[in-house]
């Protein structure tokens, strides 16, 4: 049988509302998943969707902890974050829908864009939201999604 | 078309990134919706942008982003400039409005992401 063996985990905080760090989790994931030596098409869509993890909650939350477990095969990534929660998944996720305020959309945010990125670029996406506590999302990726 | 003709054809000033100007995007991207440029852009582009926030530099180094072109005159700040040094992103700051770059570029074949 084959083993299932963490190669890395990273574990880092995320602070809503710091844009000037924004961003250091997932460079820094993308620095390890490149050590690692996955193919960088899987690290693209791997960082992409962690990075708008990330910046969701800079933006949306107060703040979060980001854990990553990598593997020989997969990329684990929870994203667990104290906040406002979300009232609408359904049209949180639709493309365009946005609560982000002005500041955020002059820095180029806010396009409503995020989550459905997310679940394109992930191979199983969960999100667990309370009204008024916070936001987890599961992100699993997969080097052979078919198998 | 390497980012140094790219440099050429927009009269562009190097802010950062000097010993980059090889790389040979295989697209381009204008925007200034960075969650537009983490969704549609493709690995190995480079973005054209009025935004000029230390972000940029992020949605380029998360998205295989391979340089940066800074439109309608806008420069970034220190940070932002120090940021992309450390990311290795090249970054180019030229007077010509997004509409312009972007027509020079591909009047000269630097094809859009949604065509390769
Ligand atoms: N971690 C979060 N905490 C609270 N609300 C969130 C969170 N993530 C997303 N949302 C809500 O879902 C909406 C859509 O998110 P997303 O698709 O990433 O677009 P954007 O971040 O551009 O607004 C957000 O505008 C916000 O209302
Ligand atoms: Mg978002």
């Amino acid at each position: 049988m084959e083993e299932d063996k963490v190669l890395v985990e990273i574990e880092r905080e995320i602070v809503g509302g710091d844009f000037q760090s924004a961003g250091d989790v997932s460079g820094e994931l993308k620095k390890v998943l490149q050590q690692v030596g996955f193919p960088p098409s899987f690290n693209r869509r791997v960082v992409i969707a962690a990075y708008e993890a990330e910046m969701n909650v800079v933006i949306h939350a107060y703040r979060g902890i980001f854990a990553t477990e990598i593997y020989e095969d997969r990329v684990h990534i929870e994203v667990d974050d104290q906040g406002p929660g979300i009232p609408d998944l359904e049209l949180a996720f639709q493309e365009g829908y946005s609560t982000a305020p002005p500041h955020i959309r002059e820095m180029g945010f806010g396009a409503g864009y995020g989550l459905s990125n997310m679940k394109k670029c992930s191979d199983h996406l969960e999100i667990d939201t309370r009204i008024g506590e916070g936001t987890k999302v599961v992100m699993d990726f997969f080097l052979n999604p078919e198998k | 078309m390497t980012l140094r003709e790219i440099k050429e054809i927009l009269q562009a000033q190097v802010l950062a990134g000097e010993e980059f100007l090889d790389r040979q995007p295989s697209c381009a991207c204008g925007s200034d919706l960075l969650s537009d440029v983490l969704a549609f852009t493709k690995e190995n582009s480079v973005l054209l942008t009025g935004l000029t926030n230390p972000q940029v530099i992020r949605t380029a180094e998360m998205s295989d982003i391979i340089g940066i072109i800074f439109v309608r005159g806008k420069k970034p700040d220190n940070y932002t400039v120090e940021l992309a040094t450390i990311k290795k992103i090249p970054l180019l700051a030229t007077h010509l409005p997004m509409y312009e770059s972007c027509g020079k570029l591909y009047l000269q074949g630097l094809k859009g992401c949604s065509e390769v």
